[in-house]
């Protein structure tokens, strides 16, 4: 029966083409493949594989180059909007986009980011909100929610030494240059299906030179949060969702 | 009403089973396997194949891309 179905004709769904055919070195269930699997689709769907350049973040993600066929520039820890703003100024026919989590975007690389915002710029910028520094061992960022424990925490997060939880997007909102913030998440089927929408959407306005476009995925990184993947989705829509609460928090 | 069937492939290189697949899946056609692949991860595979519908929920949430899904109307 089974090999009756299984043929060309009848395939409603593989990867993307862009996804190369290395096994990524994310730990099992991370939210990074499901967003890697969501820029290559939306590109490849534009049609913009030979024009497009991508900036990858320090953090897991680093190695996002190794699996999407399309160009790749790697800046300084925080600085890939300004690496982006560059390329995008000197490049403006190409569709630039940056990749960050949030150690990345809202700590080290707060100012840049509040910047290349400020000035509206035309690029799109992912971020990967998973409120942990997950690849250097699970320590607290700005968007760690407030009695959550990390390795710089144990006791979870506490007001009074650490302050409170920051919501970057909403502040990015404020700001005039963003045409476009949202906030997403990957953690089922129809989760994932909105967020390749807003990433889209996101693709389409830098490439109309709206201003700069912010789709804030909320993640889970489950080996930093001591969860299997399943618990840490679970996790994730229980905590995360009441404090980052999904949606568009600007469309202009 | 035309009945629809599916069918899943499952890339066993990539898979390091994660089950969010066999809990995303409405019809409960999946689970991990015994087996395991060259990487010592336990994959995923159809269970229950006649219980699919090719709603591609578990290709969506697939972190890895390794799941192509297949549907026919019969």
């Amino acid at each position: 029966m089974n090999e009756n179905i299984i043929a060309p004709e009848n395939l409603v769904y593989e990867k993307s083409k862009l996804l190369k055919d290395n096994v990524m070195h994310y730990c099992p269930g991370c939210n990074h493949g499901t967003v890697h699997r969501m820029i290559a689709e939306v590109i490849e769907e534009m049609g913009m594989e030979h024009d497009c350049i991508g900036v990858s973040p320090v953090g897991c993600a680093v190695f996002i180059y190794k699996y999407i066929d399309v160009d790749f520039a790697e800046a300084a820890h925080g600085r890939a909007p300004a690496i982006a703003t560059a390329m995008k100024r000197l490049n403006p026919d190409k569709l630039v986009f940056t990749y960050q989590g949030d150690g990345d975007l809202s700590a080290i690389g707060a100012c840049e980011t509040l910047h290349a915002c400020n000035r509206g710029e035309n690029i799109a910028i992912i971020f990967v909100n998973n409120a942990i520094y997950g690849m250097t061992g699970g320590q607290m960022s700005p968007s760690t929610l407030v009695g959550m424990k990390a390795s710089t925490c144990p006791y979870g997060r506490d007001v009074e030494l650490n302050g409170y939880p920051m919501k970057i997007s909403n502040i990015l909102a404020e700001l005039e240059g963003t045409c476009y913030v949202t906030r997403q998440s990957v953690h089922s089927a129809a989760a994932v299906r909105k967020a390749k929408k807003a990433i889209r959407k996101a693709f389409d306005n830098s490439m109309a030179k709206k201003g700069t476009s912010v789709v804030e995925i909320v993640a889970s990184c489950n080996s930093g949060w001591k969860m299997t993947p399943y618990n840490a989705n679970k996790w994730l829509e229980e905590n995360m969702f009441p404090f980052y609460q999904l949606g568009d928090l600007k469309d202009r | 009403m035309a009945k629809i069937k599916g069918a899943v492939e499952v890339d066993v290189l990539h898979c390091k089973g994660c089950e969010l697949c066999v809990h995303a899946c409405p019809s409960n056609v999946l689970a991990l396997s015994k087996n395991v692949n060259e990487k010592g991860y336990a994959y995923a595979y159809m269970q229950n194949p006649e219980a699919c519908i090719g709603c591609a929920s578990c290709a969506y949430i697939c972190p890895d891309g390794c799941i192509k899904v297949y549907k026919v109307k019969l």
